[in-house]
């Protein structure tokens, strides 16, 4: 594999590139072949699934996912729900484009241009195994590397995967990792799903550059609800990127994806994600990876955009000496609400789990660390380490920790810490008497604070999250 | 020249300053004493700009123009400098790291391009050396579970690499001992030049053994009591401030 390993540049050389919040912000006009009506019905589920010419199997499964979605209440914790209308919604949007083009230049050309701003040909180029870009509900463009694709590696839309793997789909789309009755959002997305990654490593197949897919939401009050499944084979390895956003406008969007990772033996998946909806999207996403004996699942979360995110990464340890790691950062500035954290479930003797998470607030936003670690009985020796911490920026915003521990068993070691801080007057003060700016000192500080933690990610990654993150307190200081 | 006229100052409605007047010149060493409570880490902290306290009367002028309304960072460009008595601590922000955006901040002032990352190194390294200091100091988090010398090592050498053109330091004498005061008062010695401006805020004679004030102020309750020339120290070694306040 070691002919396909490109070095990703120095967080130094990075700086030169711009990035600036219009790249996040402009829209195209609407050019639909098909726009659904506002709101969520039968008629609805059975034309996306008709158009998409889909086995009978997946037909049922939306229609039972619909009845779960009307049977299921609202959650009665966490951020306020209220505002969200799910009846002007609109939830099945096709671009006029080609399906899953594999060039760019067959991209039709508006899309193309997004495309170029957000910046993912360039990545793509230097250190992509594949890509993949979804505009509405219908990925547009994908494209695996050719190394990758003889080795067996399926990196696919999940429409596609339906119709070319529908035995692994049948088997693993939404049966033990996330069932449909998990939650309402979760009912929901199996109702109107569209578009999505599959992605399939066969055994012990290492692929040490990332694949990503990006979902990008244009349209007012629209609604996507992208499934991506992975399957890590017994001994292989993955990472997979996905970046998510949207335009801001002033009536609500809505984001239900859905994430189901399965980690076999002594396999390896890595999973990094930045979202950055618009400031008007509910985000209510499912994730959640089931790894099996001596396999290890690293979640990397990052969320900057949203009106409201509910967003719990899980974990099942099924099998023994499973391990899994998080690093979750959310970012809530104005009007925005941020409820994330982790779950992990340990199933097996010796599995272990760490957590680490930092929230920042800023402009009255709220930044809420929510998260469960359950050891259940049997489950002994064991290990799980929580860290989860809050920055406040300023006096109106809020940072909360809601850390659960269950634990069942005796023989576990168990640790967990949380501090919660704001940014005093003092410390500003000291760092603007060395000639930083109140804007450059409170970076100095955000920075400093995400340190530990982005020294663990990836570089491509980090560069993108550190000024991301930049770009925001710019927004809010200035 | 910096000079502060009539300057009276109140932090939540009391008022800790109350008049006062001090001329600090251009190529002198002037330092400043008086008992705990007199307000000379106010006065510090007001020249610098602390957003917590309010003038409510009197200037402070630089080189003849107000600099009241000027944000700290703005007083930092003009090159004003101040060292903490107690700085504050800032985790995960290494000092390398901070010293370079803040001398590039300054030099972005003054209209100069930023200093290499090569170049940055090597300043700091020469620096490091003047302080008898590891390298690695500087890789370490700004002030972040320093010891109280530590702290005061580390605003020290901030000092020597933004070379400032107005050094004020509160206390930067206290908490530490002889060996470190002597490379301290060597570091404030090799800053000093023609057109630099030296306020040494202190407790004890012994720093001003090493930096020999050209002029002393007396501050007392808020107002300048009494100055004077390096031999005032003896006095007040020997009488303490009793009898100032007497007169």
């Amino acid at each position: 594999m070691s002919d396909l390993q490109i070095v990703p540049p120095s967080l130094e050389e990075q700086e030169v590139i711009e990035i600036n919040r219009e790249n996040y912000d402009h829209y195209n006009e609407e050019r639909l072949t098909y726009k659904a009506e506002p709101g969520l019905t039968e008629e609805l589920a059975r034309k996306i699934s008709s158009d998409k010419g889909e086995p009978k199997w997946m037909l049922n499964k939306r229609l039972t996912a619909l009845r779960v979605f009307k049977e299921k209440e609202l959650p009665k914790w966490g951020p306020d729900l209220s505002n969200l209308d799910l009846s002007k919604i609109i939830y099945y949007m096709k671009p006029d484009a080609k399906k899953n083009a594999n060039s760019i230049g067959e991209i039709p050309e508006d899309i193309r241009k997004t495309y170029e701003k957000l910046g993912i040909p360039k990545a793509e180029r230097e250190y992509l195994g594949g890509s993949g870009f979804q505009y509405e509900s219908e990925s547009v463009y994908h494209n695996l590397k050719k190394e990758l694709a003889d080795k067996g590696v399926v990196f696919l839309d999940m429409d596609e995967a339906v119709q070319k793997y529908p035995e692994k789909v049948k088997k693993y789309f939404m049966t033990n990792c996330v069932p449909i009755n998990l939650h309402k959002f979760s009912a929901l997305h199996a109702a109107v799903w569209s578009g999505g990654t599959f992605i399939y490593i066969p055994k012990n197949v290492k692929v040490d550059i990332p694949l990503q897919a990006y979902f990008r939401m244009n349209a007012k009050k629209g609604g996507q609800f992208e499934h991506t499944l992975i399957i890590v084979d017994e001994g292989a390895e993955v990472h997979y990127i996905e970046g998510c956003s949207a335009p801001q406008y002033t009536e609500n969007s809505l984001h239900a994806g859905c994430v189901e990772i399965h980690v076999m033996k002594n396999a390896r998946a890595r999973y990094s994600s930045i979202e950055n909806w618009s400031k008007n999207t509910y985000n209510l996403n499912t994730k959640r990876a089931v790894v099996h004996e001596n396999g290890v699942m690293e979640w990397i979360n990052g969320n900057a955009g949203s009106a409201i995110t509910m967003l719990y990464p899980c974990s099942v340890l099924l099998g023994e000496n499973a391990k899994t790691d998080y690093i979750g950062i959310a970012y809530a500035g104005e009007g925005q609400y941020q409820d994330t954290g982790c779950k992990v479930y340990h199933l097996a003797p010796n599995t272990s789990s760490s957590v680490l998470s930092k929230g920042i607030s800023i402009d009255g936003g709220i930044s809420s660390y929510r998260g469960i670690v359950d050891i259940k009985k049997g489950a002994v020796n064991s290990k799980s380490n929580v860290r989860c911490d809050g920055l406040m920026l300023d006096n109106k915003s809020k940072a909360l920790t809601t850390p659960s521990m269950d634990v069942h068993e005796n023989d576990v070691k168990v640790a967990h810490e949380a501090a919660v801080g704001k940014v005093e007057e003092d410390q500003l003060f000291y760092l603007m008497s060395r000639g930083l700016s109140e804007d450059e000192a409170i970076k100095l500080i955000v920075a400093g604070y995400i340190e530990p933690l982005i020294k663990e990610l990836p570089m491509e990654y980090a560069v993108e999250l550190n000024r991301l993150i930049e770009l925001e307190i710019e927004n809010s200081v200035c | 020249m910096l000079e502060i006229k009539n300057l009276h100052v109140e932090i939540e409605g009391k008022e800790i300053l109350k008049g006062v007047n001090l001329k600090l010149e251009k190529g002198k060493v002037h330092a400043l004493m008086g008992p705990n409570g007199s307000g000379k880490s106010t006065l510090a902290n007001v020249v610098m700009g602390h957003p917590k306290y309010t003038i409510t009367k009197g200037e402070i002028l630089l080189d003849g123009q107000s600099i009241n309304e000027l944000s700290p960072d703005e007083r930092a460009k003009k090159g004003l400098f101040l060292s903490f008595q107690y700085p504050s601590e800032v985790d995960g922000a290494t000092i390398s790291t901070f010293l370079r955006q803040a001398l590039n901040s300054s030099r972005k002032a003054r209209g100069e391009e930023p200093i290499s990352v090569l170049d940055f190194h090597n300043l700091l390294k020469e620096k490091l050396r003047l302080l008898n200091t590891e390298e690695s100091f500087a890789e370490r988090y700004l002030n972040q579970g320093f010891s109280g010398g530590e702290k005061k090592k580390s605003e020290i050498l901030q000092l020597a690499i933004l070379n400032p053109g107005i050094a004020i330091l509160d206390e930067t004498d206290s908490g530490t001992d002889i060996d470190a005061l002597k490379v301290i008062a060597d570091n404030i010695n090799k800053v000093m030049g023609e057109n630099k401006i030296v306020l040494i805020i202190t407790h004890y004679k012994r720093i001003l053994e090493h930096v020999k004030p050209d002029k002393l102020s007396i501050l007392i309750n808020g107002k300048i009591a009494l100055e004077g020339n390096a031999e005032l120290v003896d006095q007040l070694e020997e009488k303490g401030y009793g009898w100032i306040e007497e007169d």
